[in-house]
């Protein structure tokens, strides 16, 4: 540079071009930048060193640590296991009445199920087991199919209308959408269904709805609407309703039939974790 | 005597109208021959495009100036224009759509159970409309300004400009209704199917020559720091964009195709993409905006042609190899993860380098920063940068991201790098551009551009402080386990316990639209010709080049 082109502000040298009135200082490189630059390459190399980090021709650098994510993982996994090795054998060996028995068991049982109801029945049920409409509510004394802590461990194994054979099936005709009754008689019936619960307001249908529910649902429902926990028929006489309880959904329900599924938890989750979500579901209300 | 400027001139003309026709009919064959409606509905696209540009041409062609050769004297502004408008306009649709899918977030009635408006359409619509259609066309426009200046050449090519800028909104308006219509390859921040990415590789190819042929007949001796960012924009975008969307279309009609890739290569590949996407679009092509922006606005020198360098090559070199950060903890073998992590980690002052040439550029010039908020703009802008590529070796770190990855918090860096570095030094830049380019005295209103400064910056506070919260809560209940070796909580708790989080996200988002907004009304104003209503508030740079008052030198 034959010229000096020099800042006056800062008094520092520029580099002599100028693109567009924009100028360059000629200033060095800060030493703290620079510095913390070397000291990232360093520690870079010392990672290199003691971890898995270059591939080779042959496969790659192992690292002097010996490390490996995968073994890594399997020996959290397997230390995990360990850990609850001995609740998990006793759980396993305990025949499901008897876990109750021991509060030990018991405390494991009712974590490890709350855990896995957590994360596998909370999306339909609730994380507090409330139920949805559709979704039965876990913590009332009403089982469509049986409250014992046996039939709850039925019902998770193997699910509802899961198409497993094991499987609680059943199926409510589809009065409307077969064209099984018509319209008048859906309604009427559904009319007598709401009386069983004192909500009944017309009483010339209930009369002739009593007709066509004595002859088409009191042989799931029972002569008086009480239910039948065998066919997973509900209870009409009460107040709770998984698909609502309003004149309109009752109809609905006569209509369409619902025939709601649950999934089944048998192969999915070991034993071990369907018992304990048998023993928390038992508890959480009702349990029979 | 055979003038072959105006030989050239046709031959130009002949060219381009040529092209036009190709697309046209290509457009035709698609919209008539395909039977996916969507493929026909972006053939019929292509055609009117192909059309409107063949007229476009041809009247300029035989109009009243048509013989006239160009005057190679005068810079090439028009498509600069053009691109100026087109970040705003997408940058507001890209910003509100972001933050409806912010409420998605918080209130899941909000996606009405349609198709087009739930939150799996509406995310790509949004990280695709702020990154590559507010983004890129920043970038664009910017690059197309600041090679022309800083190498004192007009822009090489007499239609290939107005392509680069007409066809990049071509491609954007296909990627953008293919989202809406259901088309998406899948693969983040590269959805658009093979026929979009085909369609931008040859708008992409033509940008890099019109770049490449500007600096080549530049009259400055040597090529300016800008400019070599600009350049390694485009050509690794190149490179990634080519590479990362290789896929078989199913039928050379039909919208749908298979990446040839598969397994964590196809992983590997995403996020080598997607990573780098990251860092040379969103990185290298927004400092080449700061290393013009900031020196030109404060009418300062840069602090160190040396840092610029050491910089800019060590950052060019590291860059590429950090994408494994983003698959810390899959099947990526472990030496992969580890070269990700170090290599984001030695990253760390090479990006430390721009953000202190930035800032130090303003050294005899902070008063600026008090009386110009357009200045302001651009250097609180460089401090997010500095944070988020402090964030970003931080995260990339396996003990921290075991703890951050999945998580928010991820949601957050990107938006304090997105919100706070890539937006505000585009608005700074578009503030500049406007009246240099329009030949105004100054912005309509240099007081707007407060409040938009002011605002912006309290709605991106909110946001990332919202998204580190959150982030770290979601980590910390994940991993949570009780004394028997369970999960502490469900995964449903942990999305319950982020609403309060989301909702403050999506109050930050809100302000950040509004704040575009307000920029939206300034630039109109401005282009309009409206008078400054604060001119002696502005500084004289504020005006164009032609009509800046002399300087008292």
């Amino acid at each position: 540079m034959s010229r000096k082109d020099i800042d006056e502000v800062t008094g520092v040298e520029t580099t002599g071009h100028e693109w567009d009135g924009i100028k360059e200082l000629n200033k060095p490189l800060p030493r703290w930048w620079l510095w913390t630059f070397y000291a990232s390459i360093l520690w870079s190399i010392g990672y290199w060193v003691l971890y898995p980090a270059w591939p080779t021709l042959a496969g790659y650098t192992k690292g002097t640590l010996g490390y490996s994510q995968r073994a890594t993982v399997a020996e959290e996994v397997a230390a995990a296991r360990a850990a609850q090795g001995r609740f998990r054998e006793a759980l396993g060996a305990t025949p499901l009445e008897q876990v109750k028995d021991n509060p030990e068991l018991l405390r494991f049982a009712m974590a490890g199920g709350a855990a896995a109801f957590g994360t596998n029945c909370a999306p339909c049920h609730g994380r507090g087991a409330q139920g949805f409409p559709g979704y039965p509510n876990l913590n009332d004394d009403d089982w469509l199919w049986g409250g014992g802590i046996a039939d709850i461990h039925q019902t998770v194994r193997f699910g509802i209308r899961s198409g497993h054979g094991e499987s609680r099936d059943s199926q409510m005709p589809r009065y409307g959408l077969d064209k099984l009754l018509d319209e008048k008689q859906v309604a009427d019936a559904a009319e007598f269904v709401l009386s069983l619960s004192n909500q009944g307001t017309d009483e010339a249908a209930q009369a002739r709805g009593k007709e066509t529910f004595a002859e088409q649902c009191a042989a799931c429902h029972g002569e008086a609407g009480t239910g039948n926990a065998e066919l997973g028929a509900p209870d009409l006489t009460d107040a709770i309703w998984l698909y609502g309880g309003t004149r309109a959904a009752v109809i609905d329900s006569i209509r369409t039939g619902r025939g709601g599924q649950m999934p089944l938890w048998e192969g999915r989750l070991d034993p071990v974790t369907i018992k304990s979500l048998a023993v928390y579901v038992h508890s959480l209300g009702g349990g029979q | 005597m055979v003038d072959t400027a105006v030989e050239r001139r046709a031959f130009a003309d002949a060219a381009a109208a040529l092209g036009c026709g190709l697309g046209v009919a290509l457009g035709l064959v698609l919209a008539l021959k395909s039977t996916d409606p969507v493929m026909a509905f972006h053939g019929s696209l292509l055609a009117l495009a192909g059309l409107a540009g063949g007229l476009f041409i041809l009247k300029s062609s035989f109009g009243p100036d048509g013989g006239k050769p160009a005057d190679d004297e005068d810079y090439l502004d028009g498509p600069i224009k053009v691109a100026t408008i087109a970040a705003v306009v997408w940058g507001i649709a890209g910003f509100a759509i972001g933050d409806f899918i912010a409420w998605q977030m918080a209130f899941p009635a909000l996606n009405f159970d349609l198709p087009w408006t739930s939150f799996g359409r509406m995310r790509p619509l949004h990280t695709s409309a702020v990154v590559f259609a507010f983004g890129g066309n920043a970038l664009i426009a910017t690059s197309l300004y600041v090679v022309q200046r800083t190498c004192h050449a007009r822009l090489a090519g007499r239609w290939s400009p107005y392509f680069v800028v007409w066809g990049y909104q071509l491609f954007i308006v296909i990627a953008g209704t293919g989202y809406l219509l259901g088309v998406t390859q899948s693969k983040e921040y590269a959805e658009p199917e093979w026929y979009a990415d085909l369609w931008l590789t040859v708008v992409w190819v033509v940008y890099l020559l019109v770049f490449l042929g500007t600096i080549a007949r530049r009259r400055e001796p040597h090529i300016y720091v800008a400019n070599w960012f600009y350049l390694a924009f485009i050509v690794t975008i190149a490179m990634l964009h080519i590479v990362n969307n290789l896929a078989l279309p199913v039928s050379l009609t039909g919208t749908q195709s298979y990446v040839v890739f598969a397994g964590v290569q196809d992983a590997m590949t995403q996020w080598w993409y997607g990573h780098n996407a990251v860092g040379f679009f969103l990185t290298a092509g927004f400092l080449g905006i700061m290393y013009y922006f900031i020196p030109k606005r404060v009418e300062r020198p840069v602090y160190s042609y040396r840092l610029s360098i050491v910089h800019f090559w060590t950052l060019i070199f590291l860059y590429i190899w950090a994408g494994p950060h983003h698959l810390h903890y899959t099947a990526l073998p472990d030496w992969a993860q580890t070269l990700g992590m170090t290599f984001s980690v030695m990253l760390w002052m090479p990006s430390w380098g721009g953000m202190i040439n930035g800032l130090m550029t303003l050294s005899g010039a902070w008063d600026k920063l008090r009386t110009d908020p357009v200045v302001r703009l651009l250097v609180v802008s460089v401090a997010f940068y500095g944070m988020s590529t402090f964030e970003g070796p931080l995260m990339s770190i396996k003990a921290v991201n075991s703890l951050s990855h999945y998580t928010d918090w991820t949601i957050g860096h990107v938006h304090s790098g997105a919100l706070g570095w890539v937006a505000m030094v585009s608005f700074g830049a578009i503030y500049c551009l406007v009246p240099w380019l329009w030949k105004r005295r100054g912005l309509y209103s240099l007081r707007l551009v407060e409040w938009h400064f002011w605002i912006s910056t309290v709605g991106i506070l909110l946001y990332i402080t919202a998204m580190w919260v959150s982030g770290i809560l979601q980590g910390l209940m994940w991993r949570a386990y009780d004394s028997l070796g369970f999960l502490q909580y469900s995964f449903v708790e942990s999305v319950e316990a982020m609403k309060p989080f989301y909702m403050i996200r999506a109050l930050g988002g809100l302000l950040f639209v509004i704040g575009g907004l307000i920029m939206a009304y300034n630039v109109w104003r401005t282009v309009r010709g409206d008078e400054p209503v604060d001119a002696m508030e502005q500084p004289r740079i504020a005006a164009a080049p032609e009509l800046r008052p002399v300087a008292a030198e």
